[in-house]
Order: C-alpha cells, then sequence, then structure tokens
C-alpha cells in the first residue's frame, strides 16, 4: 500500500472494518432465524430466504402506501419492521401447523417440503408483484452517510442495519435464557419426552419457535430493502450462504451462530480487498468447507444429548 | 401482472395501442393474393394464406424474468401493429409463446420445439447471452432465424441470428472517449459481474484505454452473479480514486451496488460512474434517487426526442400501462419484427435463407432510437449515447455518437 | 439360474426391469418422433442420477444435495473431449490461435491449458468420467463419514460444495467456458451427433447403459452389502458395534451413486450438445432428488418413471401454462412427502401388484407367489441425531 498517507490507511481500516461489520449483521440477522428453527428444532427451513422476501415486499407495500405524505414517509419504517416480522411469524405459524408438524421425525423430509414451499412462494411473488425489482423509498434519515471526518464516511443504513441486528439478537438471547418459553424450548430440545411428562405443550413451543424464526427473517427482509434488491428472487441469493453460517457455528448454539457469521463475514470482506470478489467468495466457502471436513460439529458443538 | 393503475379495460388498451401504431406511417403491406402460399414459403414453414407463426423465446419465470419481460412486451406489440397494417405479406402474424425459464437447456429444447414442430418462420427471443449460446446451434443446425435484442459481447456471427441490441465495440469505445475527453480522464477502474459479457466488455476497454486514450487501468474485478455485498470493493474505489469507474454489474447486484454506494457518501460530483448495464428497467428496481448524476452508455433511452420514439413510448404505455418503462433492450427487441417484415417483403418470401439474404442493408427510419441499418454481418449500424440519470428514473442524453459500424470482431481488441 | 435370478433381486424385480426395456427400447421409440425421443432420452441422463440417490439416500440413509457435482464433472469430461475434437484448427481458423475451444481464445488464453490435454483421447476420457467422480466422492466422503458426520450435516455442506463449484466454473472461464459453458459440440471420433440418426443410437446407448446401472443396482442390494447397508441406515449403532466399518459402507454408495450420476452426465453432453454450470449447483441438485423422491426412494426402477415423469409434466405444463409449473413443481415436493412417502413405487406395491399378483396366481395356483416388500426405514420418534 507504497504511496497512501497514514491517514489515508487508518481512514480505509475504519471503513473496511465497517463494512465487514455489516456484511457480518446481514449474515447474522439472516442466521438468526435459522439457527432457532434449524438449531433448536432440527428442522431445515429451505423456504427461509423466502420469509425474507415476503418481509421485503410488506415493506415495499406499506413504503408505498407511505408514499402519499412527505411525513408519513420519514416515520413508516419502523412500523413496516413490525409488519414484516408480523407477516413472516403468520405464514410461519400457518406453515408450521399445516406441513411441519407432521415432519418432524423426518428432518430430510422437512428439508424437501419446504424448498417446495419456497418455489411456490416465489411463484407467488412473482405474479403478484411481477417479476421486477421493486424499490422501497426510504426515509431521509436512512439515505447518505455519516461523515465522521474528511476521510471517513459511515453508510447509514449500515448503522441501522447492525442496530436491528443488535435488537434482535439481544432480543432473542434474552428470550431463550431470561423467559419462560425459552426454558420450555430448552426442556423440549434437551429431551422432548421428558418436557412432555413435565407438562410443557411441546407442540405449542414448535409452533412458537418455527413462527418467531420465520418472524425473524421478515425482520431482516425489511432491513435489507435498505441495502439491496427487491425481487421473487431476493432470498435465494442469501440462504446458502445462511446454512453454511449456522452450521459452521455448530448448530445448537446461538453464540457459535454469532462468532462463525462474524469470522465469514470479516475474512470474505478482508479478502474481497485484497483479491477480486469471486475468488474471496471462493476461498472462504473453501475454507469453511475444510474446516467443517475436521470439525464436522461446528465451531461451538453442543453438548446436549439428543 | 404488476401495476395496479391500469384503469382502461385490456380491449380498449390494446385498440389505442393498435390505432398508434398504424399512425406510426410505415408502408402498407401487400395482399395475401399477390403472394400464393406456395410460392412464399417453399421450407414447409408454418404458413398458410391467412396467416405466418412466428415464436417468442423468452424467460417469464425463473431468476432472468426481470429483464426479459419488457423484450416479449415490445415484441407483442410490434407485432400487434404490424398484424393492424395488414400484417406481412398479407397475412396475420401468429405468436407461439414459449418459456425458457431462465434455463439454458430449456431454451434449446424449446427453440427446437419451435423450429421442428411449430415450423415457425422466425423467433424473437433469447436475453443472456448463455442463452442464446445453447440454441445457436440449434438454429444452425435446423435452419431458423432468431432475432436477439441485447446487447452483447460480439464475438460473434451467424447466418441464423440478427443482432439487434448493440456489440461490444459499439457500446464501449465512443462512450469512453467521450468521457476521456469530457472528464479528462486518465485513470479507469472496471468491475463487473462475473461472467463472459463484462469480463469481454471490459477487455475491449481495457485495451482501448491503454492503446488509444493513453490512460491507464488501476484496477479490474468481478464479482459472483447475485453478490449483494460491495462495501470492500468501494473501499478501494475510495482508496485509489479512479478518475472513472466503468461498471457491468447486473440483476439483483445492481440494486446492491448503487444503494451502497449511495450510502457510503460517494456523489456523483466526486467520483465519475460509467455504467454499461443499467437500464430504465434496471433504474425501476435501483430507485432513480440512488442514480441521479451517473451516466449509462446506451443506444437508446426512453428519454429521447423524435416523432418515432413518442409515438413509440405512447404506444407502448397504451398497450402494456402508464407506469411501463422502456429500456435499451425493450427497444432493440420492438425492432426484431419490423425488420423481419421489412425483409420478408425485400425477399417476398418467408424462406428463412432468402429472409437472412435480404436482410443486410434493410433500413429502418421508424425505428424510436432513430435510423438503423442491417450490416452485412447482421448486427445494425446504430448510435451510441451517453445518458445521464435524473432522480425521476429517466436519463437525460448528454452525448449522441454519429452512426457506427458493427464490428463483432475487432482487431486489435482481441 | 435361480443363483442369477436372486443375486440381481429376485424374480419379481427382473420382471419389472424387463417391462421398463420394453418400454423404453420398442415402445417409445416405436411411438414418438425424433424430437419427443430426443427429450425423453435428456430425462433418463437425469434418472442415472436418481438412481443413484436410492441407493444412497433410499438405502444407505445418506441425503447428498450435491449430485450435480457429479453429473457435472461427467458431462464436464465428455464436454471437453468433444469440444477439443470440434475445435480442430480448421473449424476454428479464425481465431488468434486456432485449434483451442473458440472461448479460450476469446479469453486471450493461446495454449490449450494442461487440465485440457488428457481429453484429446476418448479411452481417457471415458476413464475419467468413471474414476474422478468416484475420486472427489471417496475424499469427501472419507472426510465427512469417517468423522461421523451424516444426516443434515452432510445434505448441506454437500451443497454447499455444489454452490462452491458453480462459482468455481463460472469464474474460471477461460478453463471452463462460464456461465455459458461449453456449447456447440458436433462430432464423437468423427461421427456426427446432431443429426437424427445419430439421436437415435445415442437414445439406445443411454437406455442401455442406465438398464446396466439399474443391474448393477439391485445386484449390489442383494448381495450381503446391500442388507448391511438397510441395516447401518436403521441402527447404526448396533451395525458398527457389530465391528463393520460404518463410514466404508457409505462412503462406497456414496461415490456408486457419484459414478452412475457422471454417466448420466457424459450422455447428456452427448444427447444435448452442450454442458453449463446450471447442471452443477444447488437447485438442480434438489430437482435431482425430487425425482428420486417422486418415483419412490426405495424403488431403483421407480425413480426411472420418477425422472421421466416428473419432467414431461415440466415440460407439457410449460409449454401451456408458463407460470404454473412452478407451483406444480413446488406442490409436487410437498405432496410426495406428506402423502407418498414412497412414492410412485408405493402406489405400485399397494395398488397395481395385488392385481398382478393375483392374476398370476389364478394362473398358476400350484407355486404361490411370495411378495417382495421393500424394507421401510424405520421411524423415529426423536429428531435424528446429527452427530454422536
Amino acid at each position: 500500500m507504497g504511496g497512501y498517507s497514514g491517514q489515508e490507511l487508518t481512514a480505509i481500516f475504519v471503513m473496511q472494518g465497517f463494512s465487514g461489520l455489516s456484511l457480518f449483521c446481514v449474515f447474522l440477522l439472516m442466521a438468526l432465524g435459522l439457527a432457532i428453527i434449524f438449531g433448536q428444532m432440527g428442522v431445515i427451513n429451505m423456504a427461509h430466504g423466502e420469509f425474507l422476501t415476503l418481509g421485503a415486499y410488506i415493506t415495499w407495500l406499506i413504503s408505498e402506501l407511505a408514499s402519499t405524505s412527505p411525513w408519513l414517509q420519514q416515520v413508516y419504517f419502523p412500523f413496516a419492521i413490525v409488519a414484516a416480522f408480523a407477516g413472516a411469524f403468520l405464514l410461519g405459524y400457518i406453515v408450521e401447523r399445516v406441513m411441519i408438524s407432521r415432519l418432524y421425525h423426518r428432518p430430510l423430509d422437512t428439508l424437501l417440503a419446504t424448498w417446495g414451499l419456497g418455489l411456490i412462494l416465489q411463484q407467488i411473488y412473482r405474479s403478484t408483484f411481477g417479476p421486477r425489482e421493486v424499490s422501497v423509498g426510504m426515509p431521509d434519515w436512512l439515505m447518505g452517510s455519516w461523515a465522521v471526518n474528511d476521510m471517513i464516511d459511515i453508510p447509514l443504513n449500515g448503522l441501522f442495519v447492525m442496530a436491528v441486528t443488535l435488537i434482535m439478537t439481544v432480543g432473542v438471547v434474552s428470550m431463550m435464557y431470561r423467559s419462560r418459553w425459552g426454558i420450555k424450548l430448552r426442556a423440549t430440545t434437551q429431551n422432548r419426552l421428558m418436557a412432555n411428562a413435565a407438562g410443557i405443550n411441546t407442540k405449542r413451543v414448535d409452533r412458537f419457535t418455527f413462527a418467531l424464526g420465520c418472524g425473524i427473517a421478515g425482520v431482516a427482509g425489511a432491513a435489507f430493502t435498505t441495502i439491496a434488491s427487491t425481487g421473487p428472487t431476493t432470498g435465494s441469493l442469501y440462504i446458502v450462504d445462511t446454512f453454511l453460517v449456522v452450521v459452521f457455528g455448530g448448530a445448537a448454539s446461538l453464540l457459535g451462530t454469532v462468532v462463525s457469521a462474524f469470522g465469514i463475514a470479516q475474512s470474505q470482506s478482508i479478502l474481497e480487498f485484497f483479491l477480486s470478489g469471486s475468488m474471496a467468495k471462493v476461498i472462504t466457502l473453501l475454507v469453511v468447507v475444510g474446516i467443517l471436513m475436521f470439525r464436522p460439529q461446528g465451531l461451538f458443538a453442543s453438548k446436549v444429548r439428543r | 401482472m404488476h401495476d395496479s393503475t391500469r384503469k382502461t379495460p385490456a380491449w380498449k388498451r390494446h385498440l389505442l395501442a393498435v390505432a398508434l401504431g398504424t399512425g406510426l406511417g410505415f408502408a402498407g403491406a401487400a395482399g395475401a393474393a399477390d403472394h400464393p402460399t406456395e410460392k412464399v414459403s417453399t421450407t414447409g414453414l408454418a404458413v398458410n394464406d391467412d396467416t405466418v407463426k412466428v415464436g417468442i423465446l423468452h424467460s417469464i419465470t425463473g431468476t432472468m424474468a426481470i429483464s426479459e419481460t419488457g423484450s416479449v412486451e415490445a415484441e407483442k406489440l410490434a407485432i400487434e401493429q404490424i398484424n393492424a397494417m395488414g400484417g406481412v405479406l398479407g397475412r396475420k402474424i401468429e405468436v407461439i409463446q414459449e418459456d425458457g425459464a431462465s434455463d439454458w437447456p430449456t431454451f434449446a429444447e424449446k427453440s427446437r420445439k419451435l423450429l421442428t414442430q411449430d415450423k415457425v418462420a422466425a423467433v424473437f427471443g433469447c436475453w443472456t447471452s448463455a442463452s442464446r449460446k445453447a440454441v445457436l446451434p440449434v438454429f444452425e443446425k435446423e435452419n431458423g432465424l432468431l432475432y436477439y435484442p441485447t446487447f452483447y459481447e460480439g464475438l460473434e456471427q451467424s447466418k441464423n441470428v440478427i443482432y439487434t441490441g448493440q456489440e461490444a465495440t459499439q457500446q464501449n469505445l465512443a462512450g469512453l472517449d467521450w468521457i476521456a475527453k469530457e472528464k479528462d480522464a486518465k485513470t479507469y477502474y472496471l468491475v463487473g459481474s462475473d461472467y463472459i459479457w463484462p469480463r469481454t466488455s471490459n477487455k475491449i476497454a481495457r485495451k482501448h484505454i491503454e492503446n488509444v486514450l493513453g490512460g491507464e487501468v488501476i484496477g479490474e474485478e468481478y464479482y459472483p452473479l447475485g453478490n449483494t455485498n460491495f462495501g470492500s470493493l468501494i473501499n478501494k474505489i475510495r482508496l485509489k480514486k479512479p478518475d472513472v469507474v466503468y461498471a457491468s454489474i447486473v440483476g439483483g447486484s445492481n440494486v446492491a451496488w448503487w444503494k451502497q454506494l449511495k450510502a457510503a457518501g460517494i456523489t456523483p460530483e466526486r467520483q465519475t460512474i460509467v455504467t454499461i448495464s443499467v437500464t430504465e428497467d434496471e433504474v425501476l428496481g435501483i430507485g432513480g434517487e440512488n442514480i441521479a448524476g451517473y451516466y449509462s452508455s446506451m443506444k437508446y433511452f426512453q428519454s429521447l426526442e423524435n416523432d418515432n420514439n413518442q409515438a413509440f413510448v405512447k404506444a407502448f404505455k397504451a398497450r402494456w400501462g402508464e407506469d411501463s418503462v422502456i429500456g435499451d433492450v425493450t427497444q432493440a427487441a420492438y425492432l426484431g419484427p419490423w425488420l423481419w417484415k421489412a425483409a420478408v417483403e425485400k425477399a417476398g418470401s418467408f424462406d428463412v435463407d432468402a429472409v437472412a439474404a435480404a436482410s443486410a442493408d434493410i433500413e429502418l427510419e421508424t425505428a424510436p432510437e432513430g435510423y438503423v441499418k442491417v450490416h452485412e454481418n447482421h448486427h445494425l449500424w446504430s448510435k451510441l449515447r451517453m445518458g445521464q440519470w435524473k432522480a425521476d428514473g429517466q436519463a437525460e442524453v448528454v452525448y449522441e455518437s454519429e452512426l457506427i459500424e458493427p464490428n463483432p470482431f475487432p482487431e486489435g481488441y482481441q | 439360474m435361480q443363483n442369477w435370478i436372486s443375486a440381481f433381486g429376485g424374480r419379481q424385480r427382473l420382471l419389472q426391469l424387463a417391462a421398463l426395456a420394453v418400454l423404453l427400447l420398442v415402445v417409445l421409440p416405436l411411438t414418438l418422433d425424433i424430437f419427443r425421443l430426443n427429450l425423453i432420452g435428456k430425462y433418463l441422463t437425469y434418472a442415472f442420477v436418481a438412481v443413484g440417490l436410492v441407493l444412497c439416500w433410499g438405502y444407505g440413509g445418506v441425503l447428498s444435495l450435491g449430485q450435480g457435482i457429479f453429473f457435472g464433472l461427467g458431462g464436464y469430461c465428455m464436454a471437453m473431449f468433444l469440444k477439443l475434437e470440434a475445435s480442430s484448427p480448421e473449424n476454428t481458423a479464425i481465431q488468434s490461435t486456432p485449434g483451442i475451444p473458440d472461448f479460450m481464445d476469446w479469453n486471450q488464453i493461446t495454449e490449450l491449458p494442461a487440465l485440457w490435454m488428457p481429453f484429446h483421447s476418448l479411452t481417457l476420457t471415458i476413464l475419467l468420467i468413471l474414476t474422478v467422480p468416484a475420486l472427489f466422492a471417496f475424499v469427501i466422503g472419507v472426510a465427512m463419514f469417517k468423522r461421523r458426520v451424516g444426516g443434515v450435516y452432510f445434505a448441506i455442506i454437500t451443497q454447499a460444495i455444489a454452490s462452491i463449484a458453480t462459482i468455481l466454473i463460472i469464474g474460471q472461464q477461460g478453463f471452463t467456458g462460464g456461465i455459458n459453458g461449453i456449447t456447440d459440440l458436433r462430432t464423437l471420433m468423427g461421427w456426427d451427433i446432431r443429426p437424427d440418426s445419430a439421436k437415435y443410437i445415442l437414445y439406445f446407448l443411454c437406455c442401455v447403459l442406465l438398464i446396466l446401472c439399474l443391474l448393477i443396482g439391485q445386484f449390489v442390494l442383494s448381495s450381503r452389502y446391500g442388507k448391511l447397508l438397510i441395516a447401518m441406515r436403521d441402527q447404526e449403532d448396533r451395525v458398527r458395534f457389530s465391528g463393520y466399518d460404518v463410514a466404508n459402507i457409505k462412503i462406497f454408495v456414496f461415490a456408486l451413486a457419484g459414478i452412475f450420476s457422471a454417466i448420466g452426465g457424459a450422455m447428456f453432453a452427448l444427447q444435448v450438445g452442450f454442458m453449463s454450470p446450471s447442471f452443477v449447483g444447488t437447485v438442480v441438485s434438489i430437482e435431482m432428488v425430487i425425482f428420486c423422491a417422486v418415483g419412490g426412494r426405495l424403488s431403483l426402477i421407480g425413480a426411472v418413471y420418477g425422472a421421466l415423469l416428473v419432467n414431461l409434466a415440466k415440460t407439457l405444463l410449460s409449454e401451456s401454462f408458463p407460470q404454473l409449473w412452478i407451483i406444480f413443481m413446488g406442490a409436487l415436493f410437498i405432496g410426495v412427502v406428506l402423502l407418498f412417502p414412497r412414492g410412485l413405487a408405493g402406489l405400485y406395491d399397494d395398488f397395481v401388484q395385488p392385481h398382478i399378483d393375483r392374476f398370476l396366481a389364478s394362473r398358476r395356483k400350484s407355486a404361490p407367489v411370495k411378495r417382495e416388500q421393500p424394507i421401510e426405514p424405520v421411524q423415529r420418534s426423536k429428531p435424528q441425531e446429527v452427530t454422536s
């Protein structure tokens, strides 16, 4: 890096760190819902990306409604996030009731069934909203950047996604480890029979858990409208990466998910800086798979007997 | 479909569009009686005394449906207008539409069906290079005729294909010349999605920059299709401060790229960016406010001010809704049926060999982009325009070249 | 004679196989024109993968979502050979470097990469089609199964490998043709593969190879190894405690499925005339699984019918209702999993086979026919263990 001043290099270092952090937040937000569903319930939800897309489209619909008045335009976004959560939660609840609940003993089959669900949802989005991408109108406070000094610009939408990620992560962790539902969920995960015997309605726990995971995907969809595109196939762009994050972290461990999202995001981001984009992605994926070959249970293996 | 603003019933819009089309002033066609079927079709094509069948082959499902929808609409509009004028050699055009489903082998399979089962006289279709490469052997073997609308990488020429979009030298060289002069640019940064078209376009751009413009390429890199994170790339651009960023990022990545540029505090005043992959269609998804001030290098913009284009835009909106936008490829797709009609009438026959031979030197005074002419190499002579985007999603044309000769196999750029 | 029959799965299975052979080799060629027959030939190449999946998923309990990799390896090997032949210096005279494939020329490559060298020879190509996928499956298998990675984890990791393979192929377009793939394949040892006569010959070759694969599959399942495979799927630990190396059993079946897929891929390149990275990726790999599930994950022959029917439905539906076929495909995934986990073969065993049995029994009262039911997986009430 010859020919650049120290100040320039510091600025790039800061911004590069930040862009790694935003990628981390994207991964984490996506993986959180999956980690709950896959990690806790052992269900593979291949339609997870489509729940994200649902959240994005709900946000878009509300932004269209809000575009009628400049005042609404400024304040609608938090409401859109709540609506995205509610919409995805509801759909998740229905899907669990109709489909997933019959397949708990056949995890590989849930994978196929949810893949089919994903296909159907994608085509429904395409028929309803059209095949073209839509643009979500952003409030002013989400556009542009925060100029820390002459050299450093921090993207506001990145900060926003980070804030959403932080809130969701703290929310999920406190629910898992500080609420009655969390106790029930962990009891069910650890020993379904015993949990049942102890009077926990494990079916209701399952239903709520699945719906919650989908709801979080909806929030991720709403948040991602600020940084990327919204179209029928938006969600499927993220799905393989996200599964890798969860598996790499160790399925049953939330901490593992956080650490692996951070590791993958930072290494990809740094490699992108020094290499070309395509190569960075391949190298990151290869390293992840390589590590998984030696440590198949993931970074943070759960000690739980299942 | 997707827009909610269509209040006029479909048949009314249809009539309106057709009426507008006939008003375009194309020459009327001769009656079928002057052209007996056994004379105009000697190779068993689906032609009878009243109708002639053609195929439309685009993706209406899958990831490419985003891009190809506009082309389907334009081709259907042109065909309806031609029919309203009496058709081709007195025969109405009947359309058989097939879905390529964004899947290259499906394109090959469907094109074989159109050619061997339906015996269509011509096919309007394909969008990506990959789909064209997949169907090309089929068209050459079954001797079909394909009108291909997309701007593409060149390095190809076939008797069986008419390329109505620009090849890479047409799209890149004049635009680079202009930007180099206008912005006094010395250093360039080339970025693109990782497939053949961006790589070939950048190869041509790099040679031109280094050998002709005397500039320097200080970075060239590619991101996988569908990539949505450009943070690192944007940081590199900030560090290296190129005079011009030359971008060919496509699809869903496009939206992420422009949104993140804006969010990173990069503005058109601080950084010149020229893209060869953004048309009005893409701006719908990107949002005009995110791309305002940057340049696109294309042969057509919806905002072109000439009579042909105004009539075309009006007819298109009347047919497909007020919200529709028309991009470069959509316009090129619209040319397909008209060029085919002109060639058939010149040849006095639907036979593929006759039409292909007659295609060279066909002129279209009525093209929305202005005047176009088919070159012997089956590409079009066309102009290159630089559009500067505005927040309302339209472009202001800031530069227009002379007619450029298509040169799919450029010497010295290989 | 009796030994032979039971070695290949018993009389009933062999009769079903014979019926399939008659359908493919006699009925279809007589009733369909060459365009449709060529399509059937293309679908049959997917059947190779589905048959492999029956062995490795249905009987071995190992679900691979990366079978596209093997299909692609086979297909690319064959396509590289054909492409080299199509790129003779005479055919490519207009290039700056004649004699190399056109896409290399576009990517400023001036001499044939070493990777392509073996594909000058057909013998070597065929050898590579069979060995490279087996070797690759072996490597993945050793890494995974020896460390007791299985079930869902294995599925996701193979899926990731498939997506990496796609990115690699697209990224290295000078060597692989990138996203366009390897197109415009013309001749095999000077024999033009494009005219109708060649399409007939390739179709029959494809059918014969498929039937051979089915025979091999039935042989494997009827052998002692097949019993071990089923035992392992249902009670892995007991098999392990009995002194068997479970990993080796899995590696073998995974590699066999890989080889089958590769043969399918090679036949695909020959019949369709090109190969592209869209046959390596995750989407196509999952579609292959659904072909297998629709046919019946426990029936080798069912898998062939599954591949045929799903693809026929796809072609017909997409000709008349392009928007619908995706929804149909999705509904098929869900329906098969929820309502017919044994697929077509299950329906056949429940509704058709009893009639045939009764008919046969009434013909020959003396020898009652014993029905051969596939052995169902033991349904577990708890989630399958991921690792132990």
